[in-house]
């Protein structure tokens, strides 16, 4: 499937790049639709590494690259099953989302994350498991579930102690703040830095470069250098499955999904 | 280079949130409720707080602004780091 055109995320092979636009409004909120094209992105991508050598995640809304995981269709499922069941289902749809992410990680293309505005959560989460991330100066990136009383529950916890030091990882998560491209950049997380609006070109003059080298050498030199956390992302859906069965995580919830005024997004 | 005050540092806020959000300058106060002056929700005003800590060069964690939503207390936080 060279070419695929989804509700919530469309791809097609550009110069060598499979560039894969995410378009789920508002905000690329990564809920079961999501998960089942990234499961089709996923499988595809043996036959697409055939006619590529680069993939390029980016958003086309103007909010941002995503919000993160669809709390609105968490919150419903929660209140909707059987406290068992809706356990159950959360941890179906954590080890599949893992299965998604673990197969863009190891990749044996070069994964490419074009990032703008809002890079929360689960988004974040998914453009960590990209090989580089470039972002625009209005990129914001946050890890918030700790205000749900969670903890990142798609591979971010284990990517992140594989990337960054560990101060910086204990911050992020223990605050649950946002920051800014420049401090991306700063600690390690940002490649490259574009203009409002170029993450997209930018990642693509990069795609660009990596097309030039050997494939196989390429392949190997990544899998050299990025080993998968297996055992550490096992271990997180256990603890993600574990604090969500706790009553703050229903009522952390229930705040963010009835909040009518402007702030949810604010700590 | 003398460190501005904090009345140059809000008339700055101001200029920036007037511009960016196409609301005349002279509309803008500072004890104003930014949400409802500007129209903007949660995910505007973290972009309005990226083009503040640009603007300024400094890094203005999110948790500051927790229950700040007019212009002269913002600008407060903001003078804080300069």
């Amino acid at each position: 499937m060279s070419e695929f055109k989804g509700k919530t995320i469309s791809w097609q092979i550009v110069n060598g790049a499979v560039e894969v636009a995410l378009h789920r409004d508002p905000c690329n909120e990564i809920g079961s639709a999501t998960l089942e094209e990234l499961e089709k992105l996923a499988a595809a991508l043996p036959e697409l590494s055939n006619g590529a050598h680069a993939v390029i995640l980016h958003s086309t809304l103007k909010a941002g690259f995503s919000a993160g995981a669809d709390l609105r269709e968490l919150y419903q499922r929660m209140r909707g099953m059987e406290k068992g069941a809706a356990l159950r289902g959360v941890r179906e749809f954590l080890e599949r989302i893992h299965r998604v992410m673990n197969v863009l990680d190891a990749a044996p293309l070069t994964t490419i994350a074009a990032v703008h505005g809002v890079t929360f959560g689960g988004g974040f989460e998914l453009a960590l498991v990209c090989d580089i991330i470039i972002a625009d100066r209005m990129a914001r990136f946050c890890f918030p579930e700790l205000r749900l009383g969670l903890i990142p529950g798609f591979g971010g916890i284990p990517r992140l102690k594989r990337d960054l030091g560990n101060a910086v990882v204990r911050d992020l998560l223990l605050t649950g703040r946002s920051f800014n491209v420049m401090k991306a950049q700063q600690i390690g997380l940002v490649s490259q830095i574009a203009a409002e609006g170029e993450a997209l070109r930018v990642a693509r003059a990069t795609a660009s470069q990596v097309g030039k080298f050997d494939r196989r050498t390429a392949a190997a030199a990544k899998e050299f250098v990025k080993p998968i956390p297996y055992d550490d992302l096992k271990r997180e859906i256990e603890i993600f499955c574990d604090l969500y069965a706790l009553p703050a995580v229903e009522e952390g919830l229930r705040k963010f999904v009835e909040n009518e005024g402007p702030q949810p997004y604010l700590p | 280079m003398s460190m501005p005050t904090t009345d140059h540092t809000l008339d700055e806020i101001l200029n920036l949130a007037a511009s960016h959000f196409k609301v005349p300058r002279e509309k803008l106060t500072a004890d104003d409720d930014f949400f409802k002056t500007l129209g903007i929700d949660s995910l505007q005003a973290l972009d309005l707080l990226t083009r503040l800590e640009h603007h300024f060069r400094i890094e203005l964690p999110d948790y500051e602004l927790q229950g700040v939503s007019d212009f002269r207390t913002l600008a407060s936080r903001i003078q804080a780091r300069l």
